[in-house]
């Protein structure tokens, strides 16, 4: 206590006539005020709020009460149970691909770039600064149909793959789960690369050595020494990949068809279009309580307890 | 055979390599793409596959109606929601690192959650939230929301800046006869700017490009990125890929200028 209260920062500007730490304990209070006042107005109630609309019962016209209808989450898991079903797996896909195309990029910032470290890092973050909307539409450009990229995955024969997974439809891949499932790779790669770099980054290079000196073959230090140090990356990096995506509506509408529609899809279509409050407010706490379950469950698992 | 076998020893070294730079084409083949088909002259509403090259939206960067307008607007609420955010997550940021208090675990789990919660979860609640209090959207409404969203990520930056900070640093001031607010303008302030300075540039490029929530509670206000979403439904106007190109060649040019000042800075205190 002693030590937090001489590293104070000094905006207290004591009296001397009161004792000096009264008031400079009332301090931090000051501090978090303002910001800790802004997140409960504008994001605990509005949870509150959702969650009391999505109980209620009415109409537009008419106005809406809360009569505790609980069934409209019933009807609403049963009307829209593939777009949930949909959502996890394409966001699962994306994740997965994100993990094994972003691990090999983060490693050789970490261990393999030399010099050419910080350009590599500039090159990874610099696509935000153009509007992810603009390069999402790009997609649309380079898997269009008849082009060279739809073309080269025909004469590889990994259409015929893809057709039998269900995940493109014919000599297409635009408006198939395929394209959604690239794009939202596309979109949350950075937020997979950047963890898992900070965690290797981290690991000290010397291990690297001593498992070699003890006949460990290149495998093997990755599997028994490398990986489980990247642990803490793989863990932050999936889920900074998997909950946006899962929420992603942009990918779905952009580059898919009414065939490969997204949960998301669902919310913004009923709260923006439709204007069935109850049925949004709804879906919109299942999946928030869908992917908060997840997360603690994935975290308990994985074992890191302290990710930010 | 010897060359061959030489071959495949190389190329197994070098997998990560390889498999690295693939990543990274494609992580910028999109950039490519927009860059290339900003100098397009495309048939149709839609720039989506390459005609014949042409300057036109180049030379004219705002002829498309409406576009320019977005443009400045969407930067003006990325500015007020960064002062905003920065202060009130700077604010929060000292209290956590340099104060004992309580309730510091629901504090701390209300900066986690808007990370860990789906932006569409967020935009359809705070509209809940407005259509309840019968608030009119628009401008305010987007910028409270940039605010909110903000906050955390700003908090995150400047939080593990002060905490790798030494505290003996004012003490000393102090010592020096520094008073608290020398102190922490001539002393605390500077060390922490590099931090605040990350949270801020991290909260602009946020708030400049959300869709999600500013979709759904913008109202008839439109932003750029609102702009490029309806253009989408109606066609796409070339200048979209100007302005795409534009921002990244900045954003290149200002972030390689601050390495090579960092560069020369680093060079003279050796």
């Amino acid at each position: 206590m002693s030590t937090l209260t001489e590293a104070a920062p000094p905006e207290a500007d004591e009296p001397p006539a009161r004792p000096p730490r009264k008031r400079g304990r009332l301090v931090p209070y000051w501090l978090l005020l303002p910001g800790i006042l802004w997140l409960l107005v504008f994001f605990a109630l509005p949870l509150v709020y959702q969650a009391s609309t999505s109980v209620q019962t009415g109409s537009l016209e008419e106005g809406y009460k809360v009569t505790w209808h609980f069934a409209t989450y019933w009807d609403a898991l049963g009307d829209y149970w593939p777009q949930f079903l949909r959502s996890v797996l394409y966001a699962g896909a994306a994740t997965i691909l994100c993990l094994l195309l972003g691990y090999p990029l983060a490693y050789l910032i970490a261990f393999r770039a030399g010099r050419w470290r910080n350009l590599i890092l500039v090159l990874v973050i610099a696509p935000f600064f153009t509007s992810f909307l603009i390069r999402t539409l790009a997609w649309k450009t380079i898997l269009a149909d008849g082009g060279p990229v739809v073309g080269a995955l025909n004469n590889l024969h990994l259409l015929d793959v893809t057709n039998w997974l269900g995940a493109t439809d014919g000599d297409r891949v635009l408006a198939t789960p395929l394209a959604v499932v690239c794009g939202l790779t596309y979109n949350f790669l950075p937020f997979m690369i950047l963890p898992l770099y900070t965690s290797l980054e981290r690991i000290d290079g010397r291990l690297h050595e001593a498992a070699g000196d003890l006949y460990a073959r290149p495998s093997t230090t990755f599997r028994k020494v490398t990986f489980p140090l990247s642990m803490p990356g793989v863990v932050s990096g999936t889920l900074l990949t998997f909950i946006p995506a899962a929420g992603d509506y942009v990918n779905a509408d952009l580059l898919g068809s009414t065939d490969t529609r997204m949960v998301g899809n669902v919310i913004q279509t009923q709260f923006l279009r439709i204007l069935d409050y109850p049925t949004a407010a709804a879906l919109s706490f299942i999946l928030m309580a869908a992917i908060l379950l997840m997360v603690t469950f994935y975290i308990r698992k994985a074992g890191t307890e302290d990710l930010v | 055979m010897a060359v061959l076998s030489a071959f495949f020893r190389w190329l197994r070294r070098n997998l990560v390599v390889i498999a690295g730079l693939v990543t990274l084409a494609y992580l910028l083949l999109p950039n490519v793409v927009v860059t290339v088909f900003s100098f397009n002259k495309p048939k149709g509403r839609f720039n989506y596959s390459w005609q014949e090259f042409s300057l036109d939206a180049w030379k004219d960067p705002c002829g498309v109606a409406d576009m320019c307008g977005s443009l400045s607007l969407s930067l003006q609420i990325a500015f007020w929601a960064t002062l905003g955010a920065t202060a009130l997550g700077t604010m929060i940021a000292f209290a956590l690192v340099r104060y004992r208090f309580r309730a510091r675990g629901a504090v701390n789990s209300l900066i986690f959650l808007p990370m860990a919660m789906p932006e569409v979860v967020m935009a359809a609640s705070l509209l809940t939230l407005f259509l309840n209090m019968g608030a009119q959207l628009g401008f305010w409404t987007v910028l409270i929301a940039h605010i909110m969203f903000c906050l955390s990520f700003v908090v995150t930056a400047v939080k593990a800046r002060v905490m790798s900070m030494d505290p003996r640093l004012e003490q000393a001031a102090q010592d020096l006869y520094a008073g608290p607010v020398q102190t922490f303008l001539r002393v605390t302030l500077p060390i922490a700017a590099p931090g605040i300075a990350a949270g801020a540039l991290l909260a602009f490029a946020l708030s400049f490009d959300d869709f999600i929530i500013t979709n759904f509670n913008a109202g008839s206000t439109v932003t750029f990125p609102m702009f490029v979403w309806g253009s989408a439904q109606r066609g796409t106007p070339v200048q979209i890929n100007v302005i795409g190109t534009a921002m990244f060649l900045i954003a290149v040019l200002l972030v390689v200028a601050g390495m090579l000042v960092g560069m020369r800075r680093k060079k003279k205190s050796l």
